[in-house]
């Protein structure tokens, strides 16, 4: 285990994950506003993955390159949450409502949202000078994304019925996965020992204060957690992986020596 | 609760840029109120480093003159060139205005 670039693609996966999830509403976004707001968020985050992955590269050397990191891994080397897989809808029964439910990616958003403007504000103190610069530019990024996912979570939550019980349902879906944000794992705890990460516990308080804040005024339940802690992380990931990948994946594997 | 809109009114959008002292229109957008507003003009008007500064205001607030009243707003001016500052000789100590 390398301390630093195995803690470096975890953060860099998250990014990309997410990143290729909300591009999903790309050219299907509720209103054209909102196409362009999910889109740019989307360009945000890859953009931060193309850092850190090509941060790992130069650390890693040989011939590695970010596109081998993004494109030539399989789902058990993907370090990233397991919330920020999952598709943009709740359990296929139930109160599903729609394969594409905004409800659920403006929830995801937030949670995610509000953990890493913490996270990169705290990383700006790395001891990797690279990480802290990287840090720098996300943090101002992911303000205005929980900024965008906050603003929304109120408007849905405190809005009409149907979009409150969406919300709501929402909320009650992703809320377990966020457990694994505070799980312990090797990799992170071998990052802060070097000085390199951050111990996501010394966030948890203040990560509490937005989450409430935010659903207080957006008239939701905070639910209970308990239960399966994922490890998307460790690399034990959801069924929705997979097929995220293989989307993402197919055309740099189609074509292996590509240029674009 | 608040009412649900089924249509969201149409803001006109200013955006400021970094050489510019004055705010220019750009364009419009829906929004359901005037914060929201402006969020979406960050994301429609300025993905390219257009601005450091920017307006919106409602569509429905902005009274305008009629074009078809062009004619008598506008023309009378048409022969009144000595309204331009043009016919004043500058003396010579002033230097460059």
């Amino acid at each position: 285990m390398n301390a630093a670039t195995d803690y470096l693609l975890h953060l860099a996966d998250n990014a990309l994950v997410l990143g290729q999830r909300n591009a999903e509403w790309c050219g299907h976004g509720p209103i054209l506003e909102e196409d362009i707001a999910l889109s740019n968020v989307s360009l945000d985050l890859i953009g931060q993955a193309r850092l850190l992955y090509q941060l790992v590269a130069s650390l890693k050397g040989g011939n590695t390159t970010e596109d081998r990191l993004a494109y030539f891994r399989d789902t058990h080397e993907f370090r990233n949450y397991t919330l920020l897989e999952l598709p943009h809808h709740g359990p296929l029964s139930g109160y599903a409502h729609a394969s594409l439910d905004y409800g659920t990616t403006i929830v995801r958003n937030f949670l995610y949202s509000a953990l890493m403007a913490l996270l990169w504000e705290a990383l700006e103190k790395s001891a990797n000078a690279d990480l802290a610069a990287i840090a720098a530019k996300s943090l101002k990024e992911v303000r205005y994304h929980l900024r965008h996912s906050r603003d929304w979570l109120v408007r849905l939550g405190d809005g009409t019925d149907e979009s409150h019980i969406r919300a709501q349902a929402a909320l009650d879906h992703l809320f377990p996965y966020t457990q694994e944000f505070w799980a312990h794992s090797a990799v992170e705890s071998a990052a802060v020992a070097a000085g390199i990460g951050v111990d996501l516990a010394t966030l948890q308080a203040d990560w509490d204060a937005i989450v409430d804040a935010a659903l207080a005024e957006a008239t939701l339940v905070r639910p209970q957690v308990g239960g399966y802690v994922p490890e998307g992380k460790n690399g034990i990931h959801s069924e929705h992986l997979g097929f995220l990948l293989a989307e993402m994946q197919s055309l740099a594997r189609a074509h292996p020596n590509g240029s674009w | 609760m608040t009412t649900a809109l089924k249509e969201w009114p149409l803001w006109e959008v200013f955006v400021r840029s970094k050489q510019g002292l004055e705010h220019k229109h750009c364009g419009s957008l829906h929004a359901a109120d005037a914060a929201q507003a402006l969020e979406m003009a960050r994301d429609v008007y300025t993905r390219r480093q257009e601005g450091v500064s920017i307006w919106v205001v409602e569509s429905k607030a902005i009274t305008a003159s009629n074009p078809d009243e062009k004619g008598e707003l506008f023309d009378p001016a048409a022969d009144k060139i000595y309204r331009h500052p043009t016919f004043y000789e500058i003396p010579e100590e002033v230097g460059h205005m």
